[in-house]
């Protein structure tokens, strides 16, 4: 019988310094992928290599010895002795793999649950596989289902709704401020990673100009370079403030740089545009009365972190809703694997009885040689409709079995019925 | 109005609500678009049922309480599709949709009254009047929405707490430029309905200006709105403050289509739009 297997490792089970020896880059993957279509008993596969993870997903009728081969497969590769590599992964039968496979893609089983690369990632693997002709009627189907739930998943769920990471999170309230980015000005005070990495972001959203300020004026010019933006002076920071609408502060200075009364001067001068402060230095660089003036917006790292974990919080209630439709389609993905057990069983029955009417029909229409052709024909039709008809009923009902459970059962007594096996006993009567 | 048509309008109406109500909920981009998609045909249908009326009835369809307030829902039906083309804000289908609706069924809860279209009813500029009085007025409704809009939005954001519409209303840029566009046109038109009101005035009662409620507070109105223009463009208001008095204004300029209307006296009031003797 055939049975689904996923074999794999991810950021729970195994140290990084594990997954970094089993990451394939791009030509060792298709080495490897050879390698593994090669094992015997692996029917289709498919490989997913990523830095969080490795799984190794295949069909086969002898489930023991190709789970031990992959095992091995990966033992030689990562040169880790297959005892000491076997408790770092898991091992998924059945409806157990399919759960494993939907979950995967729909990003639920990630580091960062909703984050989006991979679904893409799982794409690429499976072109892989198909490429390479190792995705057959079963793989094809599941990946299939896994990359519509996923995408259904990301609709319906606000699993990868809200931002997780601080600077993007800051991006994000500017789009709600600002509307579209194009064309506004940033200025940068001070560095750091965080502060970098939201200017970052905002050029990647179609910001006119960067400026870049620092108490040591080489400094800016070095990040102001980086970022193809210029450097000012940091005594002309305020006269800037009147053009940019954006100032991310990340400055060492114990002391607010930014103050109440130096805004709302400024406000006039703006015509009361609006101004977004995104604060990530400790202690803070811009008074916190400022966000009190109308039109400015002051968020401060704390502000920033309350919303993360906001956002943490909501996608975790999302994933609850995404289980549920993992759940779901892994029942409705077990039901179709079960009517594919009884085909087989229903291709035989129909060729038996093909080769019966066939057979009986030569008899007699030897007998009969001055039939007319139409006549010839009509007996033809009648022992073909006959056939048909007498084998509906029993082949709706195996197929109905086979959405239900005790299909096994009914198989077992189908095939007996119609002696699909070929046991001798046609001669013992 | 034709009631095969006010039925078909209405429950198109319905049907876009529902759905926009559903995009908003549940954040569905299709529910949003079809929805627009069903409020457009409504708005076609709505359209061609008061050109009958108005051919009908041979004067402007807004002369009685009932079918001015179905004029009015039309008429915000076409700011929205305005708005909506220009700034592509579905969500705003989300507000106007119920308004529209509720107008509606309020309109077909009066009874018909018979309405006596006296000679000065009948010119070409009274229809030019009333139309720009509420096409303007429901341009008005709009930077009313947009205001309200504006005002959660911005309360979300400066008090960090970014509650469930944060995600589904528009940013404050749009909002506000919402909110300008929405005065300005609204402002013109009303203008044009008042001055070409008075010279229909001039016509039918030989004077330009007879100190009538509904004259008076369409003034009061019109200041309102005037006031907040200029602060906008002179003095550079913008966002809250902006939208804090687009509501304001609008508090006045309800007061004047329905109030004035249906607690005042005068040749404005619905008792005598419709032919009924004043006392």
């Amino acid at each position: 019988m055939i049975r689904i297997v996923d074999i794999g490792m991810n950021h729970e089970t195994a140290p990084v310094e594990v997954r970094e020896l089993l990451s394939f880059g791009k030509q060792d993957r298709d080495m490897a992928f050879h390698d593994i279509q090669a094992i015997k008993n692996i029917k289709e596969s498919l490989l997913l290599s990523t830095c969080n993870r490795v799984e190794i997903l295949f069909t086969t009728e002898r489930e023991k010895e190709a789970k031990e081969s992959v095992i091995t497969f990966l033992s030689h590769v990562s040169g880790i002795a297959p005892g000491e590599l076997r408790p770092l992964l898991y091992i998924y039968n059945d409806q157990e793999a399919i759960r494993h496979i939907f979950r995967v893609g729909a990003s639920l089983d990630s580091m960062m649950v909703g984050e989006p690369q991979i679904l893409g990632q799982v794409k690429d693997a499976y072109r892989i596989a198909v490429d390479n002709k190792s995705s057959s009627v079963i793989l094809n189907r599941l990946m299939h289902r896994t990359f519509s739930l996923a995408k259904r998943i990301r609709t319906e769920t606000g699993i990868a709704g809200s931002a997780v990471s601080i600077s993007f999170a800051a991006v994000e309230l500017a789009k709600k401020i600002f509307g579209d980015l194009t064309g506004k000005g940033v200025l940068l005070i001070g560095a750091g990673e965080m502060a970098e990495l939201a200017a970052t972001y905002l050029l990647n959203n179609n910001v006119a100009q960067m400026l870049v300020t620092n108490r040591t004026f080489s400094r800016a010019v070095e990040l102001a370079e980086q970022f193809q933006g210029s450097a000012i002076s940091f005594d002309e920071t305020e006269s800037q403030l009147l053009r940019v609408d954006i100032i991310i502060t990340s400055t060492a200075s114990p002391e607010p740089i930014i103050s109440f009364d130096q805004v709302r001067r400024i406000m006039k001068g703006r015509k009361n545009r609006p101004l977004f402060f995104i604060d990530i230095a400790v202690p803070r660089n811009v008074e916190s009365r400022v966000n009190e003036i109308g039109n400015v917006f002051v968020y401060d790292i704390d502000d920033l972190k309350g919303i993360i974990d906001d956002n943490v919080g909501k996608r975790q209630a999302e994933a609850m809703k995404a289980e549920r439709m993992v759940d779901e389609e892994v029942l409705k993905f077990s039901a179709w694997l079960r009517t594919l057990k009884v085909v087989p069983t229903i291709r035989e029955l129909q060729e038996k009885c093909e080769r019966i009417y066939q057979g009986e029909l030569q008899k007699t229409l030897s007998g009969f040689k001055d039939l007319t052709p139409e006549q010839r024909n009509g007996v033809e039709m009648m022992a073909k409709s006959i056939t048909k008809k007498l084998l509906n009923d029993p082949i709706v009902f195996l197929k109905g079995k086979g959405e239900k459970g005790s299909q096994d059962l009914y198989l077992d007594i189908a095939r007996k019925l119609f002696n699909l096996d070929g046991d001798t006993r046609e001669g013992d009567e | 109005m034709d009631i095969v048509f006010f039925r078909l309008t209405l429950s198109l109406y319905l049907a876009a609500t529902a759905g926009f109500l559903y995009f908003i909920l549940k954040r569905n981009k299709k529910a949003g678009l079809w929805s627009h998609r069903i409020l457009l045909l409504g708005f076609a249908l709505h359209t061609v049922s008061l050109l009958i009326e108005y051919y009908h009835l041979g004067a402007v369809p807004g002369l009685s309480f009932k079918s001015s307030l179905a004029f009015f829902s039309w008429a915000i039906v076409a700011a929205y599709i305005i708005f909506q083309w220009k700034f592509g804000i579905l969500v705003l289908g989300s507000f106007v949709g119920p308004l529209s609706v509720i107008l509606m069924i309020f309109s077909s809860t009066i009874p018909i009254s018979a309405v006596t279209v006296r000679p000065i009813f009948k010119g070409l500029l009274l229809p030019v009047h009333v139309t720009a009085s509420l096409l303007g007025d429901g341009i008005f409704v709009i930077a009313c929405i947009a205001g309200i809009m504006y005002l959660i939005q911005e309360r979300q954001i400066k008090t960090k707490r970014l509650g469930a519409f944060y995600a589904r209303l528009p940013s404050l840029n749009i909002l506000d430029s919402i909110n300008y566009h929405a005065i300005s046109y609204g402002f013109l038109l009303l203008s044009i309905g008042m001055i070409i009101g008075s010279i229909v005035a001039q016509g039918a009662h030989g004077t330009y200006w007879r100190w009538d409620p509904k004259e008076v507070w369409s003034l009061l109105t019109w200041l309102c709105y005037a006031v907040l223009l200029h602060q906008r463009m002179a003095v550079g208001w913008r966002g809250r403050r902006s939208a804090l008095m687009a509501i304001g204004c609008f508090f006045i300029l309800i007061f004047t289509f329905l109030g004035v209307n249906l607690l005042m006296e005068g040749y404005h009031s619905f008792e005598s739009l419709e032919g009924k003797p004043l006392p």
